[in-house]
């Protein structure tokens, strides 16, 4: 170990250090890290053959492509959606402003199986808004649009909290420098806001994404699951879990963690580095 | 910044768009719950609230939020304190642990506890030969449901503990206070209302918890089924009225929540100090 070593970067002033630590690092080992590691270890216990055939079945592999691109498609339209919606709510004022800023939250506050009941029956070819939509041969529930619309609709308050509070502490004096020196709108727009809102943008989408591709309960319920078309990888482990094949469900899942833990990882160090840049 | 009235075309333009986008996502898809739930009148309501099964899944699924919410209050105000009053090596690395379930797939969550406790373990099989029953009953649903909402507490106090510093804390400790002294005395009392919508965020996504949940409750009819399973288990038998009524049930718990919070924000902005809004869906600074 490096001699100049030290445990505590600065000496603890306050007590209470011991206690907090010690159950945190207790909790997360217990609730977080040992579950996680057991999988991992059940996994280790299959062949490499094994792992492979139940990693590659055709019908996982296109469940990959499935999650991936509708998490894609979505977090591209929930983030269009959520800056328009971040935008108005904390620029201007309107009536109606502060019931739309509580109203963003109810994605996250409303369970996702009811979400996704909701939504099917919205879209549904005779339902509220399915209606509109069916004369144009458009189908989107129990289709692949109805996959993308659930992830839009559970990923939208990650968008719209992550940019408010950058939105609101920009400083009105840098516009209007630039309307001083000339520039148009979009010219402010393009070379002045957007810059400083790009990290809160990343961030946001990032976590859309990352909320999407593990989204569960309000997919299943909209995407009408058809094998190679709209099921997810999700829905891959628990189909397995329902034939009792315990080790191909733990290892499409482990395929899943690795993926979502290095996605967490990633964003923490572009994270860090858009900050600090900044 | 303080925000402005819109005077030009376009910016009346954007606020338009927003409110036609606000009420297609959010407005409509509420307004739908309520209307199915209705849809046979307040006397079908009634009844469909009187099941045996929508009874027993309310239990089950206040008893899970009972067991929960205290066990994540605890870890995530000890959590917050330690990472914001303390430097010391692996601070970092405690925070972006407690982001690992945010970032699991809740199925994936349940299955990893299933692998743990189920059958498939020694530990399973001994916990069998000992009659104790954790996965497929209602421990294994508390299990995984601490999982899953144990980062919101934490991820809600962590910028407001770290905004507000230790100088508070540090007089009252060269004054004489105890450890607990301080932390009912200076602490508490300053992020009161946060951990106040810690509490309901927590209680909110605890009730809500889907599919870690259908993972390891083995949806046994009036044994393992909290709402969520519920909805879903009637939605397959096309019992499409009995359905929404468990949704909206929900629906309001979630509406009371989102009211909450407005207030709970209010009362915490009236500290100079606070962050203007709670988000446990934004990435705090590190």
């Amino acid at each position: 170990m490096n001699p100049s070593f030290r445990f505590f970067r600065r000496p603890p002033v306050l007590p209470g250090f011991v206690p907090s630590f010690g159950f945190s690092v207790l909790f997360l080992s217990l609730v977080i890290l040992v579950p996680l590691s057991a999988l991992l270890l059940y996994v280790g216990d299959m062949t490499w053959a094994q792992y492979w055939r139940a990693i590659s079945d055709p019908r996982v592999v296109q469940s990959y492509k499935i999650t991936v691109s509708g998490a894609f498609y979505s977090t591209v339209i929930v983030t269009g959606v959520g800056f328009v919606l971040a935008w108005i709510v904390s620029r201007y004022d309107f009536p109606g402003r502060r019931l739309i800023d509580a109203l963003v939250d109810l994605p996250f506050a409303l369970p996702t199986a009811v979400a996704g009941i909701t939504l099917s029956a919205l879209f549904v070819p005779n339902g509220w808004l399915g209606r509109w939509f069916e004369p144009l041969g458009i189908k989107i529930s129990y289709a692949y649009p109805g996959l993308v619309v659930a992830m839009i609709f559970t990923s939208l308050p990650f968008i719209v909290r992550s940019l408010q509070p950058v939105l609101e502490d920009l400083e009105p004096e840098f516009e209007e420098a630039a309307s001083t020196l000339g520039a148009t709108r979009w010219q402010t727009f393009w070379r002045v806001l957007l810059p400083s809102l790009v990290p809160a943008l990343i961030s946001g989408a990032s976590q859309a994404f990352i909320r999407s591709l593990g989204e569960f309960g309000a997919v299943i319920m909209i995407a009408g699951n058809i094998p190679f078309q709209t099921e997810i990888t999700s829905l891959m482990i628990f189909v397995r879990l329902q034939e009792f094949d315990y080790p191909a469900a733990a290892a499409i899942a482990s395929v899943v963690l690795i993926a979502s833990l290095l996605l967490l990882f990633l964003l923490q160090v572009v994270q860090g580095r858009l900050l600090r840049r900044t | 910044m303080t925000n402005k009235r819109p005077t030009l075309v376009h910016q009346w333009l954007l606020i338009a768009l927003g409110i036609v986008l606000t009420l297609l996502i959010l407005v409509v898809p509420l307004a739908l719950i309520f209307s199915q739930a209705l849809s046979g009148g307040w006397s079908l309501l009634a009844q469909n609230l009187d099941e045996d099964f929508m009874k027993h899944a309310i239990g089950l699924t206040v008893l899970t939020t009972l067991a929960t919410v205290p066990i994540n209050l605890v870890f995530g105000i000890l959590l917050a304190w330690c990472v914001t009053h303390y430097d010391f090596f692996g601070r970092r690395l405690l925070t972006t642990l407690v982001d690992i379930p945010y970032a699991t797939s809740p199925v994936v969550a349940g299955l990893c506890y299933l692998v743990v406790y189920g059958m498939e373990s020694t530990l399973g099989k001994w916990l069998y030969s000992h009659d104790i029953q954790l996965m497929f009953a209602w421990p294994g649903i508390i299990m995984v449901t601490v999982f899953v909402t144990s980062p919101y507490v934490a991820r809600i106090l962590i910028p407001l503990m770290q905004a507000q510093g230790a100088d508070e804390e540090i007089a009252a400790l060269s004054l004489g206070a105890s450890g607990w002294q301080i932390f009912r005395r200076v602490t508490l009392p300053n992020i009161k209302w946060a951990l106040l919508y810690g509490i309901v965020i927590t209680n909110a996504r605890a009730v809500g918890e889907f599919g870690a949940v259908s993972v390891v409750s083995g949806t046994i009819m009036n044994q393992t089924l909290t709402l969520p399973l519920l909805v879903e288990q009637l939605n397959n038998d096309y019992k499409t009225a009995a359905a929404f009524t468990a949704a909206a049930l929900l629906a309001c718990m979630a509406m009371l929540t989102l009211l909450l919070k407005t207030v709970m924000e209010w009362r915490q902005k009236r500290r100079d100090d606070a962050p203007a809004h709670f988000s446990p869906e934004a990435m705090p600074k590190r």
